[in-house]
């Protein structure tokens, strides 16, 4: 198996007319990293995996695999395997052939073709199926196909267009699990196109959050939920409650924001950030739901917020509870649930804290539509 | 099992009223116009051709004698087969073969491109474009062509105009206008159906086979024919039947020498007011193309379900 390539993008930017799909964007993946691209619908990121699979050329920059430049150079002929999001088995040949197809253009013969279709059968967990068309499989099973199919050519690069979204709640967090493994075991590179989150974090050793066409942030899961660099990215990323006001005092990585509702409010300054924000400059202050915590009503401080509660929901493994804040600020806290009967009444005044180095201030920015 | 529970879906679905009525006209077409027309025709192909007066009388008897004529003639020629006619037939069944290959190949790379760069506006009116010739009668389109491929006519003033023939080519009598009218006659029967099912094949499959390497042959052979062989045996099948069985095209196409098979049938019923001897032909063309399709069929293993869809 190969030990992984490198793909680097550089200056990339993709025009269809007048509309820009994506815009100057410089990705350096490590070989054999697992790396996702993650945005909401539209945002560019298949555009991305076309152009690296060759299916499109950029309108300007490179595409660079292994340190090649792959201008005008085929999908055909590109180290790159596709997986398809809806993904596209051929539903007239058997399993085993499906898989083998790609050895059938190379002209092996039905034996050897046969053979090595076994072999990844075996690798899927799903040896003796080969006879079967892939109308018989279930869900989970043709998914396991379909990267058979992409690994059987040995590609140094493995592509993957959303590939689970088709698949229920449970198939989809077993395969996130399934495909991280095959991934650690043939150590090729993989790129994933995904606009779940969830997916996003567990799997990836990178990730490259988008927003029509930009790259807005670079960066591991853990600093993409913690460390976010733009309000989009605060935002798309998990839940988080935004506050938003003006710097009102800055020291050194922390600076206290004047929110337009709740009152001053300390926080730490996103590392990305840090240095740039200037007192008076426009913010953003986040908090995520699970950093914020009951505290005695009585206990103002720089990071403590009033509200009422408005409603309350049982999500099984925690309570969600929304409140409304001074001026109408709705405010958003998520309780572990360890027992509780419930957290809070209807109408009840509640103050909330939490710890300044769990909230992140950055300049003020556009937010994530949903 | 199966039948009468579909049939009390359907009279839950339309109510008893509706779905009697509904059952009714489709087994008044079926009957009255299908079966019992068919029926006659073969009734009257195992029959003399008797003067009114006798019919129904003693003399009245089924016979083979109509069958015995394709085959040996009439009783007063002198050759031992029916060479004339069996020469007509052989040649009909076999040029109707051929208008069927050639329309597939014409069709397939036509239906190829407007099935798979679907929805554009330049595309649907490339449609359009293609059946607006099809609003006006299949007479005049074949006198049209007569017109085009006449001494005079469109084809032969333009070649002579390139200097790439000195006379005119008589496009009539060496029976290209013939052939070239009943591959156009039925093009849209071929067409259609191949549109509609390469419509449907998912363009990421194909993308999916390129990734992997294939040439466009390779993708052609192995992933659009085997999905569009439905669609290609359902217009060859409706070409081939329907070219078989045309009149007007080799009628108004046909070269002096040259007799289509339907031609033989009409003068029969027509001229001859024979229309025992006129069925009996009939009924063969009918059982031989309907054999020929069935085997076809086999050969490249689509059902009839298929075909349906």
């Amino acid at each position: 198996m190969s030990s992984g390539v490198a793909v680097d993008l550089e200056n990339i930017t993709i025009r269809f007319g007048d509309f820009t799909a994506v815009k100057d964007a410089n990705v350096n993946i490590n070989g054999g990293d697992f790396f996702s691209f993650l945005g909401p619908s539209g945002c560019g990121k298949t555009t991305i995996l076309r152009a690296v699979s060759g299916f499109l050329d950029p309108s300007e920059g490179r595409v660079l695999i292994g340190g090649k430049d792959m201008a005008g150079i085929g999908p055909n002929k590109r180290p790159t395997a596709l997986i398809f999001q809806n993904l596209a088995l051929f539903p007239l040949m058997k399993v085993w052939e499906n898989i083998a197809f790609s050895m059938e253009v190379a002209g092996a013969s039905a034996g050897e073709r046969r053979k090595r279709a076994d072999e990844l059968l075996d690798m899927i967990a799903l040896g003796g199926q080969g006879d079967k068309l892939p109308s018989e499989l279930s869900g989970g099973q043709k998914q396991r196909v379909a990267i058979a199919r992409a690994l059987c050519a040995n590609p140094d690069v493995l592509l993957l267009d959303e590939p689970l979204s088709a698949l229920d709640l449970k198939l989809r967090q077993h395969m996130r699990t399934e495909l991280r493994e095959i991934q650690k075991r043939v150590g090729i590179t993989f790129i994933y196109i995904t606009h779940d989150q969830g997916e996003a974090l567990t799997m990836s050793d990178n990730v490259a959050v988008m927003k029509a066409g930009v790259i807005e942030q670079i960066d591991t899961g853990h600093h993409i939920y913690d460390d976010p660099s733009t309000p989009f990215v605060a935002s798309f990323v998990g839940e988080n409650n935004v506050f938003r006001g003006k710097v009102k005092s800055i020291n050194g990585a922390n600076a206290v924001i004047s929110t337009n509702r709740s009152g001053d409010l300390l926080s730490r300054i996103t590392p990305a950030q840090v240095g740039k924000m200037q007192v008076g400059d426009d913010a953003m202050m986040f908090i995520r739901p699970e950093a914020l915590e009951l505290a005695p009503t009585d206990a103002a401080s720089e990071t403590t917020i009033t509200a009422n509660v408005m409603n309350e929901e049982f999500e099984g493994n925690s309570f969600s509870v929304f409140l409304e804040g001074d001026g109408g600020k709705m405010i958003k806290m998520s309780v572990p649930n360890l027992g509780q009967d419930h957290i809070s009444a209807r109408g009840e005044n509640l103050s909330l804290r939490y710890d300044a180095s769990n909230a992140v201030a950055m300049p003020a920015g556009e937010l994530a539509s949903e | 099992m199966k039948k009468p529970m579909i049939f009390s879906q359907f009279f839950k679905n339309n109510g008893a009223v509706m779905g009697s009525a509904l059952i009714g006209l489709v087994a008044f077409w079926l009957i009255f116009l299908i079966i019992l027309p068919q029926l006659s025709m073969l009734d009257y192909s195992f029959r003399y051709n008797l003067p009114p007066a006798e019919v129904g009388g003693p003399k009245d008897v089924y016979t083979l004698s109509n069958y015995e004529h394709l085959i040996y003639g009439s009783d007063s020629s002198h050759q031992t087969y029916n060479t004339v006619d069996l020469k007509v037939f052989m040649r009909t069944i076999l040029a109707a073969m051929l208008v069927t290959i050639f329309n597939i190949f014409l069709c397939y790379p036509l239906a190829y491109f407007l099935g798979q760069s679907k929805g554009s506006g330049f595309v649907r009116l490339l449609v359009v474009l293609l059946i607006i010739p099809y609003w006006i009668n299949e007479i005049l389109r074949a006198f049209a062509l007569r017109i085009i491929f006449g001494d005079s006519g469109l084809l032969n003033e333009a070649l002579m105009f390139l200097h790439l023939t000195s006379a005119p080519i008589d496009f009539i009598r060496q029976d290209i206008a013939l052939y070239a009218g009943l591959g156009y006659a039925y093009i849209l029967l071929m067409l259609f159906p191949m549109y509609n099912v390469i419509e449907s094949l998912d363009r990421n499959q194909i993308e999916a086979a390129r990734d992997m390497g294939a040439s466009w042959l390779h993708i052609h052979r192995r992933i659009v024919i085997p999905y569009a062989k439905p669609g290609i045996v359902s217009g060859a099948t409706m070409v081939f039947m329907l070219s078989a069985g045309a009149l007007a095209a080799p009628q108004i196409l046909g070269g002096p020498s040259s007799l289509w098979f339907t031609q033989l049938v009409y003068q029969w019923f027509n001229d001859s007011l024979n229309w025992q001897q006129g069925a009996a032909y009939a009924i063969v063309l009918l059982v031989s193309t309907i054999v020929i399709v069935l085997t076809v069929m086999r050969v490249f293993k689509v059902n009839m379900g298929d075909i349906g869809k």
